[in-house]
């Protein structure tokens, strides 16, 4: 069904709204890909000429009646201003409209987060399959294995690191002087995560594993579960055995699954070696580090007010002044002692 | 009627309308004339010229409207149908003032800072709406940092109400009523908020986005529990 050239009467609005076939010139209902191209019709210049095309159409007819009608009352809908002011609304409607079409097209192209859609496509149930699987070490090391490319999981274990880290700085009554308690535990668990995927990728890289950035973002991401189950246990309960025994165990396990995954991509003795080591060296230190930074221990004050002897891990992260004050002061007391004896 | 029909076929649609006759006995007399567009555009521009009580007053009765809604949620779509970020900055700037410290010298523990606060705030809430969008979500942004931004309301209760407890002492009876308090109030703030926010997820990954609220609430209310007051 072809409409004729010009017939405007299947448009909604009375001057012609911006169909296809009005801007590329056609009334038929096959468009001609020949036209086609971008920017036909919908740049502000084409909209621009549009518009002036159609004011220039109207205010003729306008006038046409406008002259014909001698008792022009004002806002009738056949009265000059009443035809220019909702004409004017209509375009201004248009322009906005064409506005908006330009603006959400550059920001699309540029700031479009459809590009991480894919890697939060995941269920509810692969999440906990996921997270299980993150503390039982392979087998089958002969063969590359399987590595689930998803950043939901390593995101939330990430940002539940961060509560448990705030959580064990407040109890532990730690005094951050140049920053903030919330900004050192977000810069801390996201500069781990971030920095210690891009180290590894950068060795794996080095020593030709094959393994993807994505890939390793989501392994190092789903070992945290193993550090945030510690920290959380020994967060609230203060025993260093305990803090050890897990610290083997459940750091242990989830270093050897990452450790595991990247023997099976790895070709080599001597590659698997500073791959894994590495690896190992930095997880393992990182939640020694997370203990003992922000731990709750006011023992390891008196001991360090009263004796020299002090056992190095008790240490707070207390003001330095403070600390260094009081060591000072036990020191010269034993140098005042040693001389005068 | 007859070169109406003979036209039909080569006239375009609807042609056939303009060609209804009435015959002449009864009597067709008024006033045909459209309304016009004028009155309506002017009721849209003519809140420029009314007092600025009336506009403060309207703004402020939304907020207080959507406040309600948020204390007794119901599955209703004012939250998402008029969305405001008046009623969130509102409750933010309070939470923030209330919650912030002095100096670090001046006392042992370290209170958050204004601007922590309110950075937690908005950044939650903006990873919390991206998170809900990539899992597939119908809700817009600003929709999402609303009802966010909203159900904060519970946790600025429960702050002032841990303020007036705490002017009765600090210890261990003072200490349960505040876990009590901010308890029942973090976990009321994100029913509130899943009733809004779940809707427009797919029905098995609700879970997915409950989580990350769940977790900002959790933080939040964590703050106002080790909120402690200055001597």
């Amino acid at each position: 069904m072809s409409t004729p050239q010009g017939s405007k009467n299947t448009n909604a609005e009375p001057w012609g709204a911006f169909d296809d076939n009005v801007i590329q010139g056609s009334g038929s209902a096959v468009i001609d890909m020949e036209n086609m191209d971008d920017t036909s019709g919908s740049s502000f210049e084409d909209v621009g000429e549009m518009h002036q095309r159609l004011r220039e159409e109207e205010e003729v007819t306008a006038e046409a009646a406008a002259t014909e009608e001698d008792t022009g009352e004002d806002g009738e809908f056949l009265g000059m201003k009443g035809l220019k002011g909702q004409l004017g609304r209509q375009v201004a409607d248009e322009v906005w409209q064409a506005g908006k079409r330009q603006a959400s097209k550059a920001f699309n192209l540029y700031a479009n987060i459809d590009i991480l859609r894919p890697y939060f496509d995941v269920e509810p149930i692969q999440v906990r399959n996921r997270l299980v699987e993150s503390l039982i070490p392979v087998r089958m090391i002969n063969f590359p294995q399987k590595v689930a490319g998803e950043l939901y999981g390593p995101m939330m274990l990430v940002f539940t690191l961060v509560a448990i880290l705030l959580h064990g700085m407040k109890t532990s009554g730690t005094v951050i002087r140049e920053g903030t308690l919330m900004g050192t535990a977000i810069g801390t668990c996201f500069g781990y995560w971030m920095g210690v995927s891009s180290f590894v990728y950068f060795l794996a890289y080095l020593c030709n594993a094959q393994i993807t950035m994505l890939q390793m973002l989501s392994l190092l991401g789903y070992g945290l579960f193993g550090h945030c189950m510690v920290l959380f246990i020994t967060y609230n309960v203060h025993f260093h055995s305990l803090f050890y025994l897990l610290w083997l165990l459940i750091g242990g396990l989830s270093t050897l699954r990452m450790v595991a995954v990247l023997i099976s991509r790895t070709v080599g003795q001597t590659p698997r070696l500073i791959l894994c080591g590495s690896l190992t060296a930095l997880h393992m230190l990182f939640l020694l580090y997370l203990h003992f930074a922000y731990h709750k221990m006011v023992e390891g004050i008196l001991d360090t007010l009263e004796g020299p002897n002090v056992p190095p891990f008790q240490r707070v992260a207390r003001d330095v002044p403070a600390v260094s004050n009081a060591i000072m002061n036990a020191t010269m007391k034993s140098i005042a002692a040693i001389v005068q004896s | 009627m007859k070169m109406a029909e003979a036209g039909e076929s080569i006239k375009p649609l609807f042609a056939g309308l303009t060609d209804i006759s009435i015959s002449e006995d009864i009597p067709v007399e008024g006033d045909i004339s459209v309304p016009v567009g004028s009155q309506n555009a002017d009721n849209d521009f003519s809140t420029l010229d009314e007092p600025v009580k009336d506009t403060i007053l309207r703004d402020l009765r939304a907020v207080g409207q959507k406040f309600v809604h948020v204390m007794y949620p119901k599955k209703s779509s004012a939250l998402l149908r008029d969305w405001d970020l008046w009623g969130p900055l509102l409750l933010c700037v309070t939470l923030a003032l209330m919650l912030q410290g002095g100096s670090a010298d001046s006392e042992d523990e370290s209170r958050p800072q204004f601007a922590e606060v309110f950075v937690i705030i908005w950044f939650g809430s903006v990873i919390i709406t991206l998170n809900s969008k990539l899992l597939g979500g119908t809700i817009s942004f600003f929709q999402s940092l609303c009802v966010l931004g909203y159900c904060i309301l519970p946790l600025t209760v429960a702050m002032i109400v841990c303020r007036i407890v705490l002017l009765g002492g600090v210890g261990p009876v003072s200490f349960a009523i505040r876990l009590i308090i901010v308890t029942a109030s973090f976990s009321w703030s994100t029913f509130a908020s899943t009733a809004f926010l779940a809707d427009s997820q797919p029905a098995n990954r609700k879970a997915l986005v409950v989580y990350p609220v769940f977790l900002f609430y959790f933080v939040i209310g964590w703050m106002i529990l080790t909120f402690s007051p200055s001597h």
